[in-house]
């Protein structure tokens, strides 16, 4: 139902179609840092460390534009949960984005050595990050809890193979120790895409809360257990 | 998330009914009042928000054609009925203060004297200057008319005469409060006064008032009830009904879709 003050639902719809603008940007800008990565792409990947500019504009516009919302029109109920998850929902997605350049930046380094055997399963990870990216701005946009519950039960799997490709990396470091400086850029980019996974559940927690104006109960799945990796109880 | 729970209920309604002619303004109303807390009635107009409100101390008697219906109690105690409270005394614990300031063309002292001195609670001279004086220091408006006690209460700015209509509500010591829009007629810095007010009394009073300002029903209230078509839609702790209504038709309303 539309507001009465029409100006109001003008307002509204540019924080949306601005997240949505944003959400498209960080998208590509994942999508490239992976492909910049399997195909040792450095041209590709160093427009990806410049383009983050443009994904840190749009958070700095939804800001201004939701405190405009806020100072303005006073919002509640549904109106103040759309305002309040924007303001959210643009910090997950500069995060992402933000995660995708460091990722990029790594690229170029691991572009000019020896090509390394994990790589594979951290495309695998990417791209694993990558549909629930955009499977939690598609349930955000489209306002579906139940869609973005279903990209928060997803995390558990990208944890997993983040845990299991931990361990891989760390074999191949203790094999050859040559291996360990592009081994260890490859490790903090599965780290990262570990991360962007988080901001994907963070999305969809927030989608929930958009959408019905209750949190999201129950424990979510648990995290990757690469932080015990090396102790006794492991 | 919301952790406001009502206490025991000071005020009772139960399908509470009311016709003005053969034109009905409330439809069967069910809703407790609890008692120490601040509960604030939205609607659109006509909604029966008012006619609510002034059932709450029998004024709607005074309405040529208005015929009440139901149950309503106070401390469990009946209002209407034949063994219902005396409406006199019943107005002297359930106080009211309207939309617009309405002082008594009498010296502020008067203003504020005229209840306790209606219902023989003081005696004049010390005694009932110190009624007059705690009333106006509950009221906030002490200290803005201590030197002028004789002057007209009709004198004073609109703010003050609203804050003067509180202290003559609460001399008589009332247990409940109606406000019915008390805040349209003045400006935001009269208005802030009279909320910080209303926050203060509710320590010792319960409180219902009447609004169409979402945004004080917001700061004012912990508990909203919003009417629609004579009828309670939804009723609930007000942080809950201001971030995540149950109702579509409470949600419409108070973002401003329809009303």
């Amino acid at each position: 139902m539309p507001h009465i003050v029409k100006s109001f639902d003008a307002e509204l719809a540019k924080l949306e179609d601005a997240l949505s603008r944003m959400g498209g940007l960080a998208e590509a800008q994942l999508d490239a840092a992976i492909r910049a990565l399997e195909k040792r792409d450095s041209e590709l990947a160093a427009r990806v460390v410049s383009d983050d500019a443009q994904v840190d504009a749009c958070e700095t516009f939804i800001g201004e534009q939701a405190i405009k919302v806020l100072a303005l029109r006073a919002p509640v109920a549904n109106d103040l949960r759309t305002v309040v998850s924007a303001l959210k929902v643009a910090g997950e997605i500069e995060r992402i984005a933000d995660l995708a350049a460091n990722g990029a930046k790594r690229s170029l380094v691991l572009s000019q050595l020896p090509a390394l055997k994990p790589m594979h399963s951290v495309i695998r990870l990417g791209r694993l990050a990558q549909e629930m990216v955009k499977d939690g701005l598609d349930a955000y946009l489209g306002r579906d809890a139940e869609r973005a519950l279903a990209v928060r039960e997803r995390d558990q799997e990208l944890d997993d193979v983040y845990s299991s490709l931990f361990r891989e990396i760390l074999t191949y470091m203790m094999e050859d120790p040559r291996t360990i400086t592009p081994c260890s850029h490859l490790m903090f980019i599965a780290k990262n895409l570990e991360r962007i996974g988080d901001h994907a559940t963070n999305i969809s927690e927030l989608t929930y809360f958009r959408v019905t104006g209750a949190a999201v109960t129950g424990e979510r799945p648990k995290k990757d257990n690469s932080s015990f990796v090396g102790t006794e109880s492991e | 998330m919301f952790e406001h729970t009502a206490a025991a209920a000071k005020m009772t309604t139960r399908q509470l009914a009311v016709r003005y002619g053969d034109k009905p303004a409330l439809k069967g109303v069910d809703l407790d009042i609890p008692a120490g807390d601040v509960t604030a009635l939205i609607g659109p107009s006509g909604c029966g928000k008012s006619t609510f409100l002034r059932c709450l101390n029998r004024m709607n008697d005074t309405i040529a054609g208005a015929t009440v219906s139901g149950k309503a109690t106070l401390d469990g105690e009946q209002i209407y009925g034949p063994g219902g409270i005396d409406p006199v005394l019943l107005r002297a614990r359930v106080g009211m203060v309207f939309q617009r300031p309405n002082p008594f063309p009498k010296s502020i002292y008067d203003n504020v004297a005229f209840g306790p001195r209606l219902h023989r609670l003081a005696r004049e001279g010390e005694e009932m200057d110190a009624v007059v004086r705690s009333a106006l220091e509950r009221a906030g408006l002490w200290d803005e008319v201590n030197d002028r006690l004789e002057e007209k209460g009709t004198g004073i700015s609109g703010g003050q005469q609203q804050r003067l209509c509180i202290a003559r509500a609460i001399a008589v010591e009332p247990e409940v409060i109606l406000m019915d829009e008390p805040c349209s007629a003045l400006d935001p810095i009269a208005t802030a006064r009279i909320e910080e007010l209303i926050d203060e009394l509710r320590q010792s009073y319960t409180i219902v008032i009447v609004t169409h300002s979402m945004q004080q029903a917001a700061r004012v209230s912990q508990f909203t009830a919003f009417f629609h078509l004579g009828e309670i839609v939804e009723v609930g702790a007000t942080e809950k009904i201001f971030t995540a209504p149950a109702n579509a038709l409470t949600q419409g309303y108070i973002t401003g879709r329809f009303g």
